[in-house]
């Protein structure tokens, strides 16, 4: 449940922002990091930014959840 | 990376050297648990390092009296429940959420702020949400209370049954038969809360906490370091997530999070009543608190029978040593919440790990 993501802003209008996640747009307060910039990278949870990140933390997250997708739906596929 | 990786053998030798037994870590975070898993990492350390999965799942630890008191909720036609999609599976006395649906006031959100939304799309409903959850998601709720407050929204009620981390990592430790020689931190939960806050159990307990992000490599470096500081004798605080996590977390969470809640004492799953470990609305959101203004009656109680989530929890067994655990507990029938929950450890261990003990 503690599951956050990291994503590029790339909408903001106080604290409301829309932040891109390898191709997802996902609504997002940011609340809880006043200094967030449009175009910075931040880490979401539950629809709230909870820190900004530098963009090499970011894709390498990213790859992560890749790998995570990836091997899910090879899991899925020997399970199945 | 092999390098790193022969490091981290070596210095799990030398701790299990120096401590003469088998070493036991504890990751206390459901995603750490599942990253591991993922990983692969199980297979590959020494049987001389043991990881234990700790009460990090908060669907987990949620006592089963909150969950019934929701459910009973449920009945309530004037009552609209809005919760996080973990929860919805989690038996209780008297069937699930997900088996109460089918009367549509059953609502999966995925932020707080959809709760308020939902409270001015039905203003002649009464809107429950289900406020679980360690100090990552207690933030959002804060958030959600002040702003429903001051925009005057009269038809939201928030049950909060928010948890502390570190007041759990204390009770375990207080525990006369526990087993644990050091903490894998959370990661997320320390971009909140920061890396400092583990100093007061390294100085009581004298225990290694080292905060990790959540790819394999990290993952077997913090092993390492804790390791390390278990060989020399040095128990300290150390983190591996600096891209994310400071020495003092996220101020501004803090600070609405601490404007918002009293801590009190509160009870978990399998940990039992806990000093100064849960999250109340201050008395300033009354209009809010769903105890208050719903006349819920919470009442702590036994964890469901023969189910071992506790123990699991606790450290003190693994799923597979549950009698219930791939039998009458699976994931499509789960008999206790550390099944329901995909980072609950029951779910992981049926998950990746079932296989193995199959053969």
């Amino acid at each position: 449940m503690c599951l956050a993501v990291p994503a590029k802003i790339i909408e903001l209008n106080g604290d409301d922002a829309i932040a891109d996640c390898v191709g997802n747009h996902i609504q997002t307060k940011t609340t809880l990091v006043p200094e967030v910039k449009l175009g910075d990278f931040i880490l979401i949870h539950a629809g709230f930014a909870i820190t900004v990140l530098d963009e090499e933390e970011a894709k390498k997250t990213w790859k992560l959840l890749e790998d995570m997708d990836t091997f899910n739906k090879t899991n899925n596929k020997v399970s199945g | 990376m092999l390098e790193r990786i022969n490091k981290a053998y070596k210095q799990i030798a030398r701790a299990n050297q120096t401590l003469g037994r088998r070493i036991n870590v504890m990751e206390v975070c459901g995603t750490h648990t599942v990253s591991i898993f993922r990983a692969g990492l199980r297979d590959v350390l020494p049987d001389c390092l043991k990881l234990l999965s700790g009460p990090g799942c908060p669907v987990c630890v949620t006592d089963q009296g909150y969950i019934d008191a929701v459910l009973s909720l449920s009945e309530r036609d004037d009552i609209i429940i809005a919760t996080y999609g973990d929860m919805i599976r989690v038996p209780g006395r008297n069937g699930s959420l997900e088996q109460k649906t089918n009367k549509g006031n059953i609502k999966i959100i995925s932020s707080a702020q959809d709760a308020l939304n939902l409270a001015k799309q039905m203003p002649d409903k009464k809107i429950l949400f289900v406020a679980v959850g360690f100090e990552t998601t207690t933030p959002a709720t804060a958030v959600l209370a002040n702003e429903a407050l001051n925009e005057g929204i009269k038809n939201l009620f928030i049950f909060s049954n928010h948890k502390l981390v570190i007041p759990a990592m204390e009770a375990l430790l207080s525990e006369k038969n526990h087993r644990i020689d050091a903490f894998l931190c959370p990661g997320h939960v320390s971009v909140i809360i920061g890396s400092d806050a583990y100093k007061p159990i390294v100085e009581k307990f004298k225990r290694p906490c080292v905060v990790s992000g959540f790819e394999p490599m990290q993952i077997i470096i913090a092993l390492s370091e804790i390791c390390s500081q278990l060989a020399d004798g040095t128990p300290a605080v150390a983190s591996l997530y600096d891209a994310a996590v400071t020495p003092q977390g996220n101020k501004t969470a803090q600070k609405i999070t601490n404007e918002s809640f009293d801590i009190v004492d509160g009870y978990w799953r399998g940990l039992g009543k806990i000093a100064k470990s849960t999250l109340k609305l201050k008395e300033k959101f009354s209009s809010l608190d769903a105890e208050k203004q719903l006349g819920i009656q919470f009442i702590p109680e036994e964890d469901l029978s023969g189910c071992r989530c506790g123990e699991v929890l606790c450290g003190l067994i693994d799923p597979v040593e549950c009698g219930l655990f791939a039998n009458s507990c699976m994931p499509d029938t789960p008999v206790g919440p550390c099944m329901v929950s995909s980072e609950g450890a029951c779910a992981a261990w049926y998950k990746y790990a079932r296989r193995k003990r199959q053969n």
